[in-house]
C-alpha cells in the first residue's frame, strides 16, 4: 500500500455510490457524522457529489476547536500575556477571535506564543528555558487526550516542574447526547467518531442505539471509508436493525485501548460541567487535572479572569453544531463570518463545518450539477462530464489528457 | 429509481434546495469582489504568509499608498519605459529573504535571494541583465556563515549567468534581526509589446505546472526541526528559470501567463489568476505533479501541496492548441522535466478555481487563510 490510495479509489466510489442511490429509496435520510475530520474528508473529497441528493450529511460537534466558548480563549489569552510565559498550542487554535482578539492578535502584541503539533513539543520548549512557565493550551477529545496525559506523567517523572496544562478536554458523549435530546432534530443514525473510538471502543455509542434508537457506525477518516458508513447505517435501517457497527476494524477494537484509558484515569477526572460554544453548559463533559497533577494545572497556577462570554448574537454556531441549520442557513455566513473575519469556531478550524463549506463545499454542488446535467442532456453525454461545446459556454471540459 | 448524478436527481436537488443555498453564495460572490480592506490593528504573521492576508495588505495599504499606473498592475516585476525606445522595456523587480533555517537540504537563502529574483524576472518573459543584493546583518553573525551564503549567491548567479553588481550592508544590533536577511533587485529587458499579461488569459486555455509541487516549502519546515520527522529525498526545489521560459517563449509558443508559485503555492497562483483575469480555473487532482516525500509530509501534517512553497516552479497559462508543445518543451529541460497539464480556464463563476478529486467529487480550492509554514523564502 502507497499512502492511503485503495480507500479513495473512484471507480468503488462510484460503484458504491450507485448502491447509496438504489438502497436509499425514496425517503429523504439525515445522517450525523460526529466528528469534525470526518466533516474535512467529506469536504476535501467531494463526497456529497457521489451521494444522491435524497441522502444528506449532517455536521456534528466533533471539531474541538469549534466547541471551546469565547471565555475559555480570553482565560488562555490572558495567560499568554503573563511575564515569563511561552504560551503553546496547536496551529488552528491561534485563530480563534476570543472577547479581544485572537492568541496571533497576543501574539503580534508582544504576547510568546508558539504553535507546536504534540503536547510533547511542549514539554521540550519547558526542557530548553528552564527559567520561563511553558503551557501547554490542551484541547481535543478522548483523542488527544492521552497524548497530554502521557506528557504530562512524563513531566513529573523527570521533575520538570515549569511546564503547565490549560485543560480543556472534552469527551463525545454528552454532547451527542445533548444533541439527541434537543427537540426538532430527525436524525436516521450517526457516523462514530474513528480516531475517539481508537481510545474509548464502541461500546459507549450503545446508549444511542438503546435508548434512541439510532444505528450508529464508528468509521474511518478515508473517503471510502465514509461511503461505506452511509451505506451501512442505511443498509441497518431497511433490514430493521439498529446496532453499533465497526467499520474501522483494521484500527479500532471494539473494546478501544485499555493502556490509553487507564492514563487517562490517571492524569484526569470528570468536571460537574464545562461550557459547550453553542450547546451551552454540559454536565460531566469535559476533563480536568487530577489532585495529583494539580502543581501542574495551568487555571490553578495562574490566575484567570474565568469570565463567561455570551457568543456574539448574530452567530449561529450553535445551531451548526447541532445540525439543525446548515452552514449557509447561518445569517452571517460568508458575509460577516468568513475564513479570514471568522466570528464563529464553526468558521475557524478546516474542520469546522462553516469553514469546510466555505473552503471547498461552496459552489461546487450547484456547479456539479450543472455540469451533469449538461452532459445528461446532451446527445454524447455520457455523465462523466464528457459535455462538448464551444468557447466561453463549455463548463467542466474533460482535462486535456497528458502528454509524455 | 433514481441514480446519483443522474439528470432527474440533480434536477430535483437543484429544484429543492439550490434557490436559497444560490443566493447565499451569490452574496458571498459579491463581497468577494468588493476591494479588500485591512482590519487588523497590528501585522501578524499571516500577512507575510502569501495568502488572503498579505493580499490584502498589498492592496489595501501599499497599493492604495503608493498607487500608479505602473504599481496599480501588481505583476511580479515592473516595466519601465526608456526614453526614445519603443520596442524593449526595463523589467524591475525586488524580493526579501528571511529563511529560517539559512541552509537547508538542497539550498540556502543565497540561492534563494539569487534565483527567486531571476524568476520574478522570468516569468514576465525579461531577460535578467543584473542583480543588486543588500544585507541586514545580525550583530554577532558568523562571519564563516556570511561567507558560505555568499559564496553560495555568486555559484548562483554564475549559473544563471547574471552578475550581482551592486549592494548595501547594514548591521543590527544582536536580537534585533535572525543572523541574516537578504534584499535583490534584479533588472532585466523585455520585448513590447509585451507577450505576456493577465489580460490575455482567455476561457479555454489550458494550465501547465513545470514540475512537482511543494519541494521546497515541506523541506524548509522539516529542516525547521518543529516537526520530528525526516525525509532522506526531499529537498528544496530552487533553480532558476530563466532558460525554462526563454525555451518555451523561443519555441513560438502562445503563453498568455506565466507565474512562479512561491509562498501559498499553486493554489495561490491560480486564485490570483482566476480573480484578476476575472475567470474560473478547473485543475485536476490526479494530474497535479507532487514527489512521494511531500505528499508524506502533507498527509502527516494536515497541508494540502497545493498550498506548499515552491522556489523553481512556475505556472504557465498557455493557448489550448499549444498545451502539448508546451509540455514537450519543459519536459527537454532539466527544469522541467516533470511539466504537466493540470487544468483549464473556463468562462465563469468568474474568481474561482475548482479542483475535480481523484474520488470523483469537485470542490472549491480558496487562497490561503492563516500561515502554515512560516518564514520559509
Amino acid at each position: 500500500m502507497k499512502f492511503a490510495d485503495e480507500f479513495r479509489d473512484a471507480d468503488i466510489a462510484r460503484a458504491l455510490g450507485a448502491r447509496i442511490a438504489a438502497e436509499s429509496g425514496d425517503r429523504h435520510w439525515k445522517i450525523m457524522e460526529v466528528c469534525g475530520g470526518h466533516t474535512h474528508t467529506i469536504f476535501k473529497y467531494g463526497i456529497e457529489d457521489l451521494l444522491p441528493s435524497n441522502v444528506e450529511l449532517v455536521h456534528g460537534p466533533g471539531c474541538p476547536v469549534c466547541v471551546i466558548p469565547m471565555g475559555r480563549l480570553d482565560d488562555g489569552i490572558a495567560v499568554a500575556h503573563q511575564p515569563g510565559v511561552i504560551f503553546t498550542c496547536f496551529g488552528d487554535l491561534m485563530r480563534v477571535p476570543g472577547s479581544e482578539g485572537s492568541l496571533l492578535d497576543a501574539k503580534a502584541a508582544g504576547a510568546d506564543v508558539r504553535m507546536v503539533y504534540s503536547p510533547l513539543d511542549a514539554l521540550k520548549i519547558a526542557q530548553q528555558n528552564p527559567d520561563r512557565k511553558v503551557v501547554f493550551y490542551a484541547i481535543g477529545f478522548e483523542t488527544t487526550a492521552p497524548s497530554t496525559a502521557l506528557t504530562l506523567m512524563r513531566a513529573k517523572a523527570e521533575g520538570i516542574r515549569n511546564l503547565f496544562v490549560f485543560c480543556n478536554h472534552v469527551t463525545i458523549i454528552p454532547p451527542m447526547k445533548a444533541i439527541l435530546d434537543s427537540p426538532g432534530l430527525q436524525l436516521d443514525g450517526f457516523l462514530g467518531p474513528g480516531h475517539v473510538s481508537t481510545v474509548v471502543g464502541i461500546r459507549p455509542f450503545e446508549f444511542v442505539t438503546n435508548t434512541y434508537n439510532k444505528p450508529v457506525v464508528v468509521v474511518g477518516f478515508e473517503p471510502l471509508d465514509i461511503l461505506q458508513g452511509v451505506h451501512m447505517i442505511i443498509q441497518q435501517i431497511n433490514e430493521g436493525r439498529c446496532k453499533v457497527e465497526n467499520q474501522y476494524k483494521r484500527v479500532v477494537h471494539d473494546d478501544g485501548n485499555p493502556k490509553a484509558l487507564e492514563v487517562l484515569a490517571r492524569v484526569f477526572k470528570l468536571r460537574s460541567h464545562f461550557e459547550w460554544r453553542g450547546l451551552g453548559f454540559i454536565s460531566q463533559s469535559a476533563l480536568e487535572l487530577q489532585d495529583e497533577f494539580a502543581e501542574y494545572d495551568a487555571e490553578k497556577v495562574f490566575s484567570v479572569p474565568g469570565v463567561r462570554i455570551a457568543d456574539p448574537k448574530a452567530c449561529q454556531c450553535g445551531e451548526v453544531l447541532k445540525g439543525v441549520l446548515k452552514p449557509w442557513e447561518c445569517k452571517v455566513f460568508g458575509t460577516a463570518c468568513t475564513p479570514e473575519t471568522p466570528i464563529g469556531t464553526c468558521m475557524v478550524s478546516s474542520e469546522g463545518a462553516c469553514a469546510a463549506y466555505y473552503n471547498f463545499g461552496r459552489y461546487s454542488r450547484a456547479r456539479e450539477r450543472e455540469r451533469v446535467l449538461a452532459s445528461a442532456e446532451h446527445p454524447d453525454g455520457n455523465g462523466n462530464g464528457n459535455a462538448s461545446g464551444n468557447g466561453a459556454e463549455r463548463k467542466f471540459r474533460p482535462i486535456p489528457a497528458q502528454v509524455g | 429509481m433514481v441514480e446519483p448524478g443522474s439528470g432527474a436527481a440533480i434536477k430535483a436537488a437543484s429544484a429543492r434546495n439550490a434557490d436559497p443555498e444560490q443566493r447565499v453564495l451569490e452574496r458571498i460572490a459579491e463581497i468577494r469582489k468588493r476591494k479588500p480592506s485591512l482590519r487588523e490593528d497590528a501585522i501578524t504573521m499571516s500577512h507575510g504568509a502569501g495568502g488572503k492576508a498579505s493580499h490584502t495588505l498589498i492592496t489595501a495599504l501599499f497599493g492604495d499608498i503608493l498607487s500608479n499606473p505602473v504599481l496599480d498592475q501588481l505583476g511580479d516585476q515592473a516595466v519601465l519605459m526608456l526614453p526614445g525606445v519603443d520596442n524593449v522595456g526595463l523589467a524591475v523587480t525586488t524580493d526579501s529573504f528571511v529563511v529560517s533555517p539559512l541552509f537547508f537540504p538542497g539550498g540556502d537563502i543565497g540561492e534563494l535571494a539569487v534565483n527567486g529574483t531571476i524568476n520574478d524576472l522570468a516569468v514576465g518573459g525579461a531577460t535578467p541583465l543584473g542583480l543588486s543584493a543588500a544585507f541586514i546583518l545580525e550583530e554577532g553573525l558568523d562571519v564563516a556563515t556570511l561567507r558560505r551564503v555568499v559564496e553560495s549567491m555568486r555559484r548562483a548567479a554564475d549559473r544563471a549567468g547574471v552578475n550581482i553588481v551592486t549592494g548595501d550592508t547594514k548591521v543590527v544590533p544582536r536580537g534585533k534581526a535572525d543572523q541574516l536577511f537578504i534584499t535583490t533587485t534584479g533588472v532585466g529587458v523585455v520585448a513590447l509589446p509585451q507577450r505576456l499579461a493577465m489580460h490575455r488569459i482567455v476561457p479555454g486555455d489550458v494550465v501547465v505546472l513545470s514540475g512537482a509541487m511543494g519541494d521546497h516549502g515541506s523541506t524548509v519546515m522539516l529542516a525547521r526541526g518543529d516537526v520530528d520527522l525526516e525525509a532522506d529525498n526531499l529537498r528544496s526545489d530552487t533553480m532558476p528559470l530563466h532558460g525554462l521560459t526563454a525555451a518555451l517563449l523561443d519555441a513560438g509558443i502562445d503563453v498568455h501567463f506565466m507565474r512562479d508559485a512561491t509562498r501559498g503555492g499553486v493554489a495561490t497562483v491560480l486564485n490570483e489568476i482566476a480573480q484578476a483575469a476575472g475567470v474560473a480555473v478547473a485543475i485536476d487532482e490526479v494530474s497535479l505533479p507532487v514527489h512521494d516525500e511531500v505528499r508524506g509530509v502533507a498527509e502527516i501534517l494536515g497541508i494540502d501541496p497545493l498550498y506548499i512553497a515552491n522556489e523553481g516552479k512556475l505556472v504557465a497559462v498557455v493557448a489550448r492548441e499549444h498545451a502539448s508543445r508546451a509540455v514537450e518543451v519543459m519536459r527537454s529541460r532539466p527544469e522541467g522535466a516533470e511539466a504537466a497539464v493540470i487544468g483549464e480556464v473556463l468562462a465563469d463563476p468568474e474568481g474561482m478555481v475548482f479542483l475535480h478529486t481523484g474520488f470523483g467529487g469537485t470542490r472549491v480550492v480558496d487562497m490561503l487563510v492563516g500561515d502554515p509554514l512560516p518564514r520559509i523564502c
